[in-house]
């Protein structure tokens, strides 16, 4: 070893456009030696493949419906809810109408301008087939798509994302995770990139080739490093040319990183962790900048977690606020990083199960059934919310307890699928959604 | 499998890595090194120097007051730099212990002679999680793992059963120090006011479904709501208005809202009175035939394969049922299990037992702690700090994403750079992986282009990234 030479130039910092010039250029050493290896995965989709972009947000442990989409004309909706409910609308830090009986949280002021510009469609009462209340089994099954938990380990969208006709043909990565890794509800045979912001400084060039060489014969490595790498060349191009649309700094390590933006509304209360505002904006950025690019993903996921709130969780205002301010803000960021490519977007908001339809003995929610959802962006025919409400009667409860789900979220899911990103009824019930009779949800995307 | 694939095993995927000498100590018997480790009692810190629960708690307590006190006499709105000040006071308290205790921790695992022993303690810890993304939890993650997890990691489940669902942070992660009986003579006392007192089933539903029956456990909504009531009144000294009575930072049972009666938990009755009902269902679930396959899976997922075989799980939970739940016993049947030797490596690491390895492999100087610390969080798993009382998953599909990968690739080669002048990577290849060492990584070391290089090829290698 003590023979070998040190190549002065390994330890010299690395600046942000450089880190995108070297992956290029071990991109063109790749095709020449590991070629045969590493081919064909370098974009994410050929150009025009597709138009439609979809994003799935997934909340977490149990987004409260009751309190994000408050059923503010339900006549039991105020005594169940004490002091967690939600004033009616023209109250003080009351419920943003929606229509005569609902209304939406006060920190979710974009929402409520893209429903009233017809561009955001609120579901209530819907339920995946889930039925028990564990967290885990709850996320698996809105993940897989299927009756029961742990059905499956490839998720429906990987599933959708496979049906895809560009994604067959190219074998490109249509999909994206935003994040180190993959949720299930991508994972499967279909190609998937996965994308965080990087602290750390890049890699030369020659090093990259030796690991790659290395890991010839290791489908699972070789695939992830070649994914990894298409995606970090699109993000350094994505980052760099939405640098002119929204604000971006280069962080230490050259990398370019959205600069924290605070949200209106959502500032922090004394006492709590500074994090919730900014927290969701650089990934959001980021994936703003993928999906825009004519020869970006088709489809993203995007990861949130905090909402399970038994405890505390505040009504108008409070921890749940919080979340959804911040929630709130990602999305309007988002759209707004997007730009004309917002028009060509449909982003799902969803969560595995519903909370209680009372309060609990400590000022918050335990984990119950029937949700609320989101649909959001230009493609939607919005501007409505959709719903066969159950009613907040002790009758009406679920198990005596929880809202009712008085629809199937795959409903939604199937609608969108079809009408936005095209696969055709037949594959969707085939082999997105193999369990029989789910309906399409109606008139969801824009005609 | 040779003798020095089995060495590898035992020090990769049962213990936290090989550090340099430590497959040549193992040598021919790699099962007697670790049955050895379940001798020697209880794996606690070396250097008991940190603070307890009670202590971090109690410390706490006048910062918080001062605070409630500001904010009521309204001096929080009068001046918005002093309440902010006034705010900052308790993270600036409970920063620096976590940090302590994570150091603590990492100084363990790096420096430990029984690397099984604190596998065991991680395993643990993470069955029953407790996360700091709860900033409650801040300061007593770690005292939680010290005082609950490291005194039984080789002695009882059951008691290490009790003693974490009795200790002040797995109540407050999972919200029980508050949860009141309906018809508890405190909530009788609040309906008299107009005020609604009640349950929250948060801690009564994770006991059942994660820390031991099973989501499969055979248990209902009404087994949850009953348990819940019965867990009513387990709380913590100290605190503020009605729960003002207690030791601060203890444990403590209050009899004003714990629900009167009996109930049914998992078809059986429990008439017992006060604490010592919740004492019983915990006894119970401690040892049912559930738990015993619950916890066998984890194990057997955690050492043999993502989806380990039936066989291989039977046999653990045998162990289990067989011996009451006694630790060291359990361990010894994971350990003779065929299975958890087969494969050179077949677990793919999680960022912690990469990190743990890693900085066990090049023997990292104390001086690097703290970026070790860093790079927990960049690699995606800050410690105590998994999302959910789930704990950090642990199969490969949740580790193995792309820019997980990258970013694995892109520290090992910054600390390649900052060590290749001091580690030779040939030298080291060898006694890091031993048998499962294959010739392409060996090559690929030897034909680096500088020692930085060759360092970069041996952390990022396919057998370095899994055990």
């Amino acid at each position: 070893m003590s023979s070998i030479r040190k190549p002065a130039a390994e330890s010299a910092p690395h600046m942000a456009s450089q880190r995108g010039l070297h992956r290029r250029r071990f991109l063109q050493l790749g095709l020449a030696a590991g070629g045969a290896v590493l081919g064909a995965r370098y974009a994410f989709a050929a150009p025009g493949a597709t138009d439609a972009r979809f994003v799935f947000i997934i909340l977490r442990g149990a987004l409260d419906g009751l309190s994000a989409v408050p059923p503010v004309g339900d006549p039991d909706y105020a005594r169940l809810r004490e002091q967690l409910a939600i004033g009616v609308p023209g109250t003080a830090d009351g419920a943003l109408a929606l229509n005569a009986q609902f209304g939406l949280h006060p920190g979710l002021p974009f929402v409520h301008e893209a429903f009233t510009a017809r561009e955001a469609l609120v579901f209530h009462a819907l339920a995946t087939p889930y039925r028990e209340r564990s967290h885990f089994d709850g996320q698996d099954v809105l993940e897989s798509g299927l009756s029961r938990p742990h059905a499956t380990p490839i998720g429906w969208l990987n599933r959708a994302v496979a049906a895809l006709p560009a994604g067959a043909a190219h074998g490109a990565q249509l999909g994206v995770a935003l994040g180190q890794n993959v949720p299930l509800v991508l994972r499967g045979p279909a190609p998937i990139a996965s994308w965080s912001p990087s602290k750390l400084p890049a890699i030369d060039d020659d090093t990259l080739q030796r690991i790659a060489d290395r890991y010839v014969n290791d489908p699972l490595l070789s695939q992830r490093l070649a994914d990894a790498l298409a995606t970090d060349r699109v993000a350094a191009e994505a980052t760099a040319s939405s640098a002119a649309s929204a604000p971006m700094t280069a962080g230490e390590s050259g990398v370019m990183r959205a600069s924290t933006i605070p949200a209106a509304g959502a500032a922090p209360t004394a006492g709590m962790p500074a994090q919730a505002p900014g927290r969701y904006l650089e990934v959001v950025s980021a994936a703003a900048g993928f999906l825009k690019r004519e020869d970006g993903p088709a489809v993203a996921v995007f990861d949130t977690t905090g909402w399970d709130t038994h405890f505390n969780e505040g009504g108008a205002q409070g921890q749940l606020r919080q979340r959804l301010g911040a929630l709130d803000a990602a999305l309007r960021i988002f759209k707004e990083t997007l730009g004309d490519t917002w028009s060509r977007t449909v982003v799902l908001v969803a969560t595995e199960f519903g909370r209680t339809a009372a309060a609990n003995g400590t000022r918050g929610t335990d984990h119950g059934t029937g949700a609320a959802a989101l649909l959001l962006g230009g493609a939607i025919n919005g501007g409505r919310v959709v719903v066969d409400w159950p009613g907040l009667s002790a009758r009406a409860l679920y198990q005596g307890r929880d809202l009712r789900a008085t629809m199937d979220l795959r409903s939604v899911i199937k609608s969108v699928l079809r009408d936005h990103l095209r696969i055709s009824a037949r594959t969707l019930d085939a082999q997105v959604f193999p369990d029989g009779g789910i309906p399409y949800a109606a008139d969801l995307i824009r005609s | 499998m040779t003798i020095v694939a089995a060495a590898a095993i035992a020090a990769n995927r049962f213990g936290l890595g090989a550090r340099p000498g430590d497959l040549a100590a193992i040598g021919e018997d790699p099962r007697g090194w670790l049955r050895a480790q379940l001798a020697g009692g209880a794996p606690l810190l070396a250097a008991a120097v940190l603070p307890s629960t009670q202590q971090i708690l109690s410390g706490a307590e006048p910062i918080v007051r001062e605070r409630t006190q500001a904010r009521q006499a309204g001096q929080t709105s009068a001046d918005p730099a002093a309440a902010l000040s006034l705010a900052m006071r308790l993270p600036q308290y409970l920063r620096p212990i976590y940090v302590n205790d994570v150091q603590a921790r990492l100084r363990s695992a790096l420096r430990t002679d029984r690397p099984f022993a604190e596998r065991m303690v991680h395993f643990w810890s993470n069955h029953f999680a407790v996360s700091v993304d709860k900033f409650a939890l801040l300061g007593i993650a770690g005292s939680f793992e010290r005082e609950a997890i490291r005194p039984h990691v080789m002695g009882s489940f059951r008691d290490m059963l009790l003693a974490v669902e009795t200790h002040p942070a797995m109540l407050l992660y999972l919200d029980n120090q508050q949860s009141v009986g309906p018809d508890s003579m405190l909530a009788q006392r609040a309906a008299r006011r107009g005020r609604t007192l009640g349950l929250n089933e948060n801690l009564a539903r994770e006991i059942l479904e994660l820390h031991t029956l099973g989501v499969d456990g055979g248990y209902t909504q009404a087994d949850v709501t009953g348990f819940a009531k019965v867990l009513t009144g387990w709380s913590i000294g100290g605190g503020q208005g009605q729960f003002a009575n207690g030791m601060t930072g203890t444990f403590q049972f209050r009899p004003l809202v714990h629900e009167p009666g009996a109930q049914t938990v998992v078809r059986k009755h429990y008439a017992e009175a006060d604490q010592a009902q919740a004492t019983a269902v915990l006894r119970d679930l401690a040892v049912a035939p559930a738990t015993a396959r619950h916890i066998a899976s984890k194990l057997a997922c955690h050492f043999i394969a993502d989806d380990p075989p039936a066989a291989a799980i039977e046999h653990i939970a045998r162990a289990f049922e067989g011996s009451g739940g006694y630790l060291p016993a359990v361990y010894a049947a994971l350990i003779d299990s065929p299975q958890a030797w087969s494969g050179a490596t077949v677990k793919y690491k999680t960022p912690q037992d990469y990190l743990f390895s890693l900085a066990r492999g090049l023997t990292l100087p104390p001086e690097s702690e703290p970026r070790i610390l860093a790079a927990f969080e960049l690699l995606g798993q800050r410690q105590f700090a998994p999302g959910s009382p789930a704990g950090w998953p642990d199969r490969a599909s949740d580790w193995d994403g792309a820019s997980a990968l990258m970013k694995r690739i892109e520290l090992s080669d910054a600390v390649a750079q900052k060590l290749a002048d001091q580690r030779d990577a040939m030298q080291l290849a060898p006694e890091l992986l031993g048998g499962a060492l294959t010739a392409a990584t060996r090559e690929s070391v030897a034909r680096a282009a500088s020692p930085a290089q060759a360092l970069t090829l041996l952390l990022t290698a396919p057998e370095f990234l899994r055990r």
